[in-house]
């Protein structure tokens, strides 16, 4: 397993490259050097002086990818691409255009995005699970057509919609919380009930009718009806057999996002005012803010990969038969 | 199950409001709440220039000069001067110079700040490291000096920062463009660059509270950015200290922890959640003003008069980047003041027949108070004056078409109705480049541009389509077509709106030109791509906007001015209008004093700018705010920005309003449990039901 583990971890190496590759491409397909020097200088007064001055101090004066000035390797390295990349690769992220460091901005914006995506992920999993069982084991009866008529609707809802309609009701008219805002330590707890309930919420149609096939599916299958022949109850033969079988595939989908867990929600935490990494992303992409959605964008490659490697490796813990080779 | 209604109940009764946003703590306290929607970007003073930052920084730093608070049109008096400064004329070898000598008050201390403990100067990375903030550190002070605005004023060419006005005061500053350059020699990596020990020609020191600056020729707007953050005080010490090894890698540095000697500090800097001002035990004190306008008496505005300020102990400036949670917490009272959103103006305000604003009966009720105030701010619909179609840079008969083509189409274009239909009536047309409130701004008959309106029944009114039409076939284009080939007429408006809501508003601009006809086209592209277009010359009509740095006709007629063309010079002259005489004398009026001389000069001006029309009209855009009942001495200033100091907030009367408005309501809740618990019952009969289903028997 081990073995398996560095192979992977070595397949992820020209992989981040090619991510910041394309991204370093797609940044600069929009947006010029000067055109981030002017976003970040101002709209009054800036003179081409104050550009070259910015660009210089932040290596933006030099080539974006080829430098056929220089001599040598320098030809590679002496550009825009290798000296804002190889740095990543040891995880230091250097600093905003603003000058702010963006370790320290990920290291402090990183608690409030778990703080919000964990009890969602959690809860909702949990919360998802149980109305597919449920549905499950009422299968074909009213409450199973129902519960799917339920999901589809709820699925077919925008995400900005369970959150205006939520702020309105929970926080506008019956004044049991906070409408936005954050506070550290156990304070937080009143500005995450809203938005935890609203991602469990927005989350239940998609999953769980997605679960309740896989369950529907497991149930079809012989053990479960030797199960039954046996005399099992419904609910253990549920419980206890078809869960855990149904579980590989929920893994899937779902290992892969924990890592995921620590950038935060985009949309969720500008209306709730969150300050996490959701939000600092957006920050940056809409103040063209290059080493921080550089940042942002490598570290997603990064955890993505890892949630690749956890989802592989939790394979063997729930089916006997694989094994990582 | 009897025991969550119960629970519920018993919350309730406590009288607690559930949705308050703030610590328990500070409940009670004489502290001030708003809002910031973007992080500022910097703090520093000799960076700082935008609206965003200033919200912060001229609550912190002082420079010499202020704008009184109530008074209109704005004045400059003194804030650490004890004189607003007038200008000595020199002549030294053929050339003039304006010299200011700046006399600032004796015994004005700085905030506490671990900069002026000398100890702190030379610390370790190690104890930088383990720093939650710098105010960790043992706090000192010291007087403020003649020595520390000089030192400002050379930090406005420090190689290593982005000064805005840099450009500008070079060309004024007496030596200092070469100053920058032997600062750029005189820097080496990671090296503190002491300015103390490089002196600039055009300041000096006259005494411990006097310094004296020399600039080149005539430049009576100087005054004006002496009550700009960029001529406030700075202390070495703070920039030593903020250079120390470990300080930047904690975000510990001047751009972000200002030193200052106004009435607060920063004391919470958390751009992405929460900005925490608080009042500066050090603070002087300032006495409230004792004049105002008319009205400002009967308003409660002079009730302070002469009382201590700042009134307030603490300001609270929550991040809120949406406005939907930011109208409802306003409206819940967890903000004490608002603006207002388009979405939500018929919420606050109606709007008579008259165009006269007034509140709506819910705000009413809630107490709130409205004030209005027009900004000293001007959108355009600019003409590329390089343009072959619109412009006029060609000369002859190409220009004379162009001109009565603009003319026509500054008819044609209804601002009235787009104010109307867009702003919520949040604006007036404008007549001239001025805003009103601005020295040569004219009010009445004779403000109105007589090429676009006429004066009747005592307003003005614009001239019928027809007027347009026919300076349309007179520049060629009879029925919008060319007179020569036939071929229609388009016009493109180079535009950075593109979303799905700004259909509407192109459609209005096509319904405005077809008015003529003439055939619209926009041109929609991104903000980058728009800003390049104008730098090169290569728009055709655009639509940008100016705010003034200052309230002087210079900073508004300056964006028209030949030699600061955006094309040509990358200036601000935007349409790169070119007109001598027009140049000519913009060169006299920048260097009058307020005169009927000046008015006579720019009444000129306008005239000459409503004949040749490179702007195809525009507006002054209408601020509404609104206070809360319990905040007190609140009015609108569009120019100052320092206006915390003079509010004060009445935290029974707040906390009073709050219980009331924010009682949580229950009974949807236990409502929901009960359909919950109810919702499980036919579950509960079906799982029994199959539990005890036998086989089905063989047939």
């Amino acid at each position: 397993m081990f073995a398996y583990i560095v192979r992977r971890v070595l397949y992820a190496i020209p992989i981040l490259i090619g991510v910041n590759l394309i991204t370093f491409a797609l940044f600069f397909v929009v947006n010029t050097p000067d055109d981030m020097a002017r976003m970040q200088l101002g709209a009054k007064r800036v003179t081409p002086e104050a550009i070259d001055k910015w660009k210089a101090e932040r290596g933006y004066d030099l080539p974006l990818l080829w430098n056929a000035a220089a001599q040598g390797a320098g030809k590679a390295t002496r550009t825009i691409f290798f000296q804002k990349s190889v740095r990543l690769f040891v995880f230091d992220f250097g600093y905003s255009e603003d000058k702010r460091d963006i370790g320290s901005e990920i290291r402090a914006r990183m608690w409030p995005s778990l703080a919000l995506a964990l009890p969602v992920f959690l809860v909702g999993l949990a919360v998802c699970i149980t109305f597919a069982l449920l549905m499950a084991f009422f299968r074909a009866t009213y409450l199973d057509i129902w519960g799917v008529v339920l999901c589809v609707a709820m699925m077919s809802i925008s995400t900005l919609f369970y959150i205006i309609g939520g702020q309105y009701i929970a926080s506008k008219v019956w004044h049991l919380v906070p409408i936005s805002g954050y506070a550290g330590g156990l304070d937080a707890a009143k500005f995450l009930v809203l938005p935890v309930v609203i991602g469990v919420i927005s989350g239940i149609g998609a999953s769980s009718r997605w679960y309740r096939t896989l369950f529907l599916e497991e149930m079809g299958k012989d053990y479960v009806r030797t199960a039954r022949a046996k005399g099992l109850a419904e609910s253990v033969v549920l419980f206890r057999h078809v869960l855990k079988n149904a579980l590989i595939p929920i893994l899937t989908g779902v290992v892969v996002v924990i890592p995921l867990l620590f950038l935060g929600s985009l949309l969720a935490e500008s209306f709730f005012g969150i300050p996490g990494l959701g939000s600092y992303t957006i920050d940056a992409i809409q103040a063209q803010d290059f080493a921080v959605v550089r940042s942002m964008v490598f570290i997603g490659s990064v955890l993505y990969i890892a949630g690749l490697i956890l989802t592989d490796l939790s394979y063997t813990l729930v089916d006997p038969r694989i094994r990582l080779e | 199950m009897r025991v969550l209604p119960l629970l519920l109940a018993i919350l309730a009764g406590c009288g607690e409001v559930w949705n308050d946003p703030y610590p328990a703590a500070d409940r009670g306290g004489n502290i001030l709440y708003s809002v910031f929607a973007d992080r500022p970007k910097h703090l520093d003073p000799a960076q700082s220039y935008t609206t965003d930052e200033s919200v912060f920084t001229r609550q912190i730093y002082e420079p010499p000069l202020q704008y009184h608070y109530l008074k209109r049109p704005y004045e400059l008096i003194p804030l650490t001067a004890t004189q607003v400064p007038r200008p000595r004329l020199v002549q030294k070898g053929g050339s003039t110079y304006s010299v200011y000598e700046i006399r600032i008050k004796p015994g004005i201390r700085y905030q506490p700040h671990p900069a002026f403990v000398p100890g702190n100067q030379d610390l370790q990375e190690k104890a930088i490291e383990s720093l939650r903030s710098p105010y960790d550190l043992p706090l000192g002070t010291r007087e403020l000096t003649a020595d520390d605005y000089i030192y400002q004023i050379k930090r406005l060419a420090h190689p290593q920062l982005h000064t805005p006005i840099f450009g500008l005061m070079s060309e004024y500053i007496v030596g200092l463009k070469a100053y920058a350059e032997r600062l750029k020699s005189a820097a080496a990596p990671g090296r503190w660059l002491d300015l103390r020990e490089h002196p600039l020609e055009g300041v000096a020191r006259i005494d411990a509270y006097t310094y004296r600056v020399t600039l080149k020729g005539r430049y009576p707007q100087f005054v004006y950015w002496l009550a700009m953050p960029f001529f406030a005080p700075m202390p070495w010490e703070a920039e030593k200290f903020f250079h120390q090894a470990g300080m930047a890698e904690k975000n510990f540095t001047l751009d972000w922890w200002p030193v200052g000697t106004g009435p607060f500090m920063l004391s919470q800097n958390d751009p992405n959640a929460r900005m925490v001002l608080e009042r500066n035990p050090n603070f002087r004190g300032e006495a409230y003003p004792s004049q105002g306008e008319a009205g400002d008496a009967a308003g409660g505005l002079l009730a302070d008069a002469g009382r201590t300020l700042p009134f307030i102990d603490k300001a609270v400036y929550t991040r809120e980047k949406e406005a939907i949670p930011l109208w409802n917490k306003f409206l819940q009272g967890y903000y004490d003041l608002s603006g207002i959103g388009s979405d939500n103006f018929d919420q606050a305000v109606r709007v008579s027949l008259e165009g006269d604003a007034a509140l709506t009966p819910d705000m009413e009720t809630k107490g709130i108070r409205l004030d209005a105030s027009i900004a000293p701010t001007i959108y355009y619909l600019g003409a590329n004056w390089l343009d072959p179609v619109v412009g006029g840079a060609k000369g002859g008969e190409a220009a004379e078409r162009a001109r009565k083509l603009r003319q026509a189409l500054a008819i044609a274009v209804d601002w009235e109705e787009y104010l109307s239909i867009f702003a919520n009536g949040r604006g007036v047309p404008s007549h001239s480049p001025l805003a009103p409130g601005i020295f040569g701004y004219r009010e009445g008959a004779g403000a109105i541009n007589p090429v676009t309106h006429e004066w009747k029944d005592g307003r003005a009114h614009r001239r019928p389509i027809e007027a347009a039409r026919k300076l349309l076939a007179e520049a060629g284009y009879p029925d919008g077509r060319d007179a020569v080939t036939g071929q229609p007429l388009v016009l493109y408006l180079d535009t950075t709106s593109r979303g799905p809501g700004d259909k509407a508003v192109m459609d209005w601009w096509r319904k405005q030109f077809a008015k003529l006809p003439v055939q619209f086209e926009p041109r929609q592209t991104d903000w980058n791509r728009f800003q390049e277009k104008l730098r090169k010359g290569s728009t055709q009509l655009f639509i940008v906007g100016w705010s003034a740095d200052y309230p002087d006709p210079e900073n508004f007629m300056f964006l028209l001015h030949g030699p600061q063309s955006r094309a040509r010079t990358q200036g601000e002259n935007a349409s790169n209008y070119l007109n001598p005489e027009f140049d000519a004398l913009f060169e006299r009026m920048r260097n009058m004093p307020n005169s009927p001389e000046r008015q006579r000069v720019i009444d000129r001006m306008i005239e000459i700018f409503r004949r040749d029309a490179p702007w195809i009209g525009g507006f002054h855009p209408k601020n509404f705010a609104l206070f809360h009942s319990w905040l007190g001495n609140a009015k609108v200033n569009e120019i100052s920005g320092n206006g915390l100091k003079y509010l004060k907030v009445d935290p029974a009367r707040r906390a009073a309003a709050r219980r009331e408005w924010n009682q949580p309501v229950l009974w949807p809740v236990m409502l929901v449990l009960i359909l919950l618990a109810i919702s499980v019952i036919p579950a509960v009969l079906t799982y029994r039901r199959r539990e005890r289903m036998a086989a089905r028997p063989a047939a």
